[in-house]
């Protein structure tokens, strides 16, 4: 089920400092072009215009009053799309929560991203057959998580990979060192994915650590380390398909654990609350967005022939129209059941909690709902 | 009838490890010196030769990578049971116990549900350094989505640990260190449940009811004998569980004296006594005969070891406190 990729071994032995890279600025190749069918080069492509289409229409929605907070995305489609192509059916992703694009190719229904970011609990109800964790909003605090879930699954003979999701700042906490700590000293089946976006809201990448790379603190932990342009959706995707194939195999000669550092920008703001203007200049977001993944493979798939002007706009109008379908569907939802608060907070409603709930339940009943949601 | 061992509750808590691993593959221990060491307190004695080092783990010295790693091993369906040195040093833990122990069922409507038991040696009395004596069950008792567990024998050590280890939710199994080997009990060798959420009550009678939980019911039990030789007959409820309390115990026996006494070694304020005093005040206020009264820690960070006869409940202290409650 899953080829050899016998050449991409070596991804894992070049300076930390060094990133991979398959096409450049312009869509050029510079690199090994991953062995992928046409197919799969357009879905890629046709996820990340449907992340980012998203994107600005969720940013919008809050713009509107239609959503609370959320965390933008663009920029950040290369990497979240290109590691996210590169797992098996089984694999697990343990994201933190702006992984709504590599959320969305492990087949995580966008109407469930945007309920979460509307209030909805119901949002992170991953269903059964997606093999996606729950939002992790405290920093680097599911990194840990996947550790232990991925040394789970090593324990059971299973060998699933588990791609972590984290940014910049994460490599700053405890958990970040606990977790691949965890994971080097166990050897579990863990790909450690670092979004390095530059920024933790207003803190520059120079500010969480002295350390040239992030890719390098692999080596305090005995693991393999590699920085990749995270805006290269197929360096991304190389990169990544490696150390999930390295991470999968009890036999492999190298420690199955992997810090990747996707190395990357966003362009909006940290969430929507956020300004970005008061802590970056303009300048560095213009120099950035010239190595937009979207154009870079969009221009390598026309030079190649799989991509022309007629399929762009067949897929255009396809990502319009789910985004307002799942919108739609997102905003058709009733206000989940009140009830629903009590309902899994455990397996069974110990006492005391099911006569709050009672005595929550009679008040409703005896005033209405617009005893709770006065102005 | 079944066989039986004579064990402390440090052996029965073992016992109780051994015989969950044996019955079910997916448990496992996992924490600082539980392998070949066997505990610093040797509740891990035996383990590792008798299940391997992939079931009874030496993890790094990281309580938070402990925690964390256990969250995603029973969110993986696995029943890990990791053990914190002391309950002292769960803070390096906390947040993975408040924002993901917690949450993990409800943040993910079911999905994903974490049968996860975390035990710690805890509270006072056996002459420790600093960070080594403090009773904090206040803490996870307010984190809804947990359980917290106190035993004070060996029967309730190994039966609780065992239906903590089969509970589909997350359990705080905190172990009173004083009483690891104060004494004996006949514990059975096959493996059987105490339930959770439910009290027991060690003594009868009719006079006050003095609610209690793991090293304080001792010297709670020795105040109430000390106190019938006066005439004054106390009942004294265990309440094992203080996350859910059973609500019906303490209710059922306040109502019968209109009197209550509640002893623990924890700190006074936000303590659990504070919220049985509420549950009485909202049940049964047309009972009462006397305010309630608290036999407790200081609100004064733990001392250390020089004074901490000072600040635990004695005997003699709870048996004025009941003095009190009665004579009022």
């Amino acid at each position: 089920m899953y080829e050899e990729v016998g050449s991409t071994v070596s991804v894992f032995d070049r300076a930390y400092d060094d990133p991979v890279r398959v096409l450049d600025e312009d869509g050029e190749v510079v690199g090994d072009v991953p062995d992928l069918e046409d197919e799969a080069l357009v879905e890629m492509y046709r996820h990340m215009r449907l992340a980012r289409h998203f994107d600005e229409r969720a940013v919008s929605l809050q713009r509107q009053g239609r959503m609370g907070t959320y965390p933008p995305l663009s920029g950040q489609e290369g990497a979240q799309i290109g590691s996210a192509h590169a797992l098996a059916e089984d694999d697990w992703m343990v994201p933190s929560y702006r992984e709504h694009g590599a959320a969305l190719v492990r087949g995580l229904p966008l109407k469930q991203t945007l309920l979460y970011w509307m209030g909805h609990e119901a949002g992170n109800a991953t269903p059964e057959d997606v093999n996606v964790f729950p939002v992790a909003v405290p920093i680097a605090s599911q990194v840990p998580h996947a550790t232990g879930a991925a040394w789970a699954s090593k324990l059971r003979g299973e060998n699933d990979a588990f791609l972590c999701y984290f940014g910049d700042g994460a490599t700053s906490e405890g958990d970040f060192h606990e977790g691949v700590n965890f994971a080097g000293v166990f050897d579990t089946p863990t790909v450690f994915f670092c979004n390095n976006n530059q920024w933790a809201i207003s803190v520059p990448r120079e500010r969480q650590t002295r350390s040239a790379t992030l890719a390098q603190k692999a080596e305090a932990y005995g693991i393999d380390g590699v920085q990749v342009d995270g805006m290269d959706p197929l360096a991304v995707y190389s990169v990544t398909k490696a150390a999930v194939e390295k991470a999968r195999d009890p036999e492999t000669d190298r420690p199955r654990p992997t810090l990747i550092e996707a190395v990357q920008y966003r362009f909006g703001a940290h969430t929507t609350a956020d300004d970005p203007t008061v802590y970056r200049d303009e300048d560095e977001v213009e120099r950035w967005k010239r190595k937009d993944p979207i154009p870079r493979l969009e221009a390598y798939l026309r030079s190649e022939g799989v991509l022309d002007d007629e399929r762009v706009a067949e897929i255009e109008s396809l990502v319009e129209t789910r985004a307002a379908e799942a919108i739609e569907a997102a905003e058709s939802e009733a206000r989940p059941k009140p009830e629903e608060m009590f309902e899994h907070a455990y397996a069974e409603l110990p006492p005391e909690l099911e006569r709050q709930y009672e005595e929550f339940a009679a008040f409703r009943e005896a005033h209405g709902d617009e005893a709770f949601l006065e102005e | 009838m079944s066989e039986t061992q004579n064990l402390t509750v440090v052996q029965a808590v073992r016992d109780g490890l051994y015989t969950e691993m044996r019955e079910d593959d997916d448990v496992l221990v996992l924490g600082q010196d539980v392998g070949k060491n066997g505990g610093v307190f040797r509740a891990t004695e035996g383990l590792f030769d008798e299940f391997g080092g992939d079931r009874v783990v030496d993890t790094p010295l990281a309580e938070s990578g402990i925690v964390g790693a256990a969250v995603g091993m029973a969110a993986m369906g696995l029943r890990p049971v990791p053990e914190i040195q002391f309950s002292g040093f769960m803070y390096p833990g906390f947040d993975q116990i408040v924002s993901h122990m917690a949450r993990f069922r409800t943040r993910s409507r079911g999905r994903f549900t974490l049968p996860l038991t975390l035990r710690a040696p805890y509270g006072g009395g056996i002459r420790a350094p600093e960070h080594h004596s403090e009773s904090k069950e206040a803490f996870y008792v307010h984190e809804a989505g947990l359980k917290v567990v106190i035993p004070s024998t060996p029967y309730d050590a190994k039966g609780l640990l065992a239906a903590s280890i089969r509970d589909p939710d997350p359990v705080i199994f905190l172990e009173p260190k004083l009483i690891y080997r104060a004494f004996r009990d006949e514990v059975p060798e096959e493996p059987y449940a105490v339930p959770i959420g439910e009290a027991v009550t060690r003594r009868e009678g009719g006079d006050v009811a003095v609610f209690t939980y793991g090293a304080m019911t001792r010297p709670t039990l020795e105040a109430a004998e000390r106190l019938a030789e006066e005439g004054i007959d106390c009942e004294v409820v265990d309440l094992r569980t203080v996350s859910p309390l059973d609500r019906e115990a303490i209710v059922e026996a306040f109502e019968a004296t209109g009197r209550a006494v509640v002893v623990h070694e924890a700190p006074k304020t936000g303590g659990l006594a504070a919220e049985i005093t509420a549950i009485i005040q909202e049940e049964a206020l047309l009972y009462q005969e006397a305010p309630v009264k608290r036999v407790t820690g200081f609100d004064v960070p733990y001392p250390l070891y020089a004074l901490e006869d000072y600040y635990l409940p004695t005997a003699t202290r709870i048996e004025e406190g009941i003095r009190e409650a009665v004579e009022f």
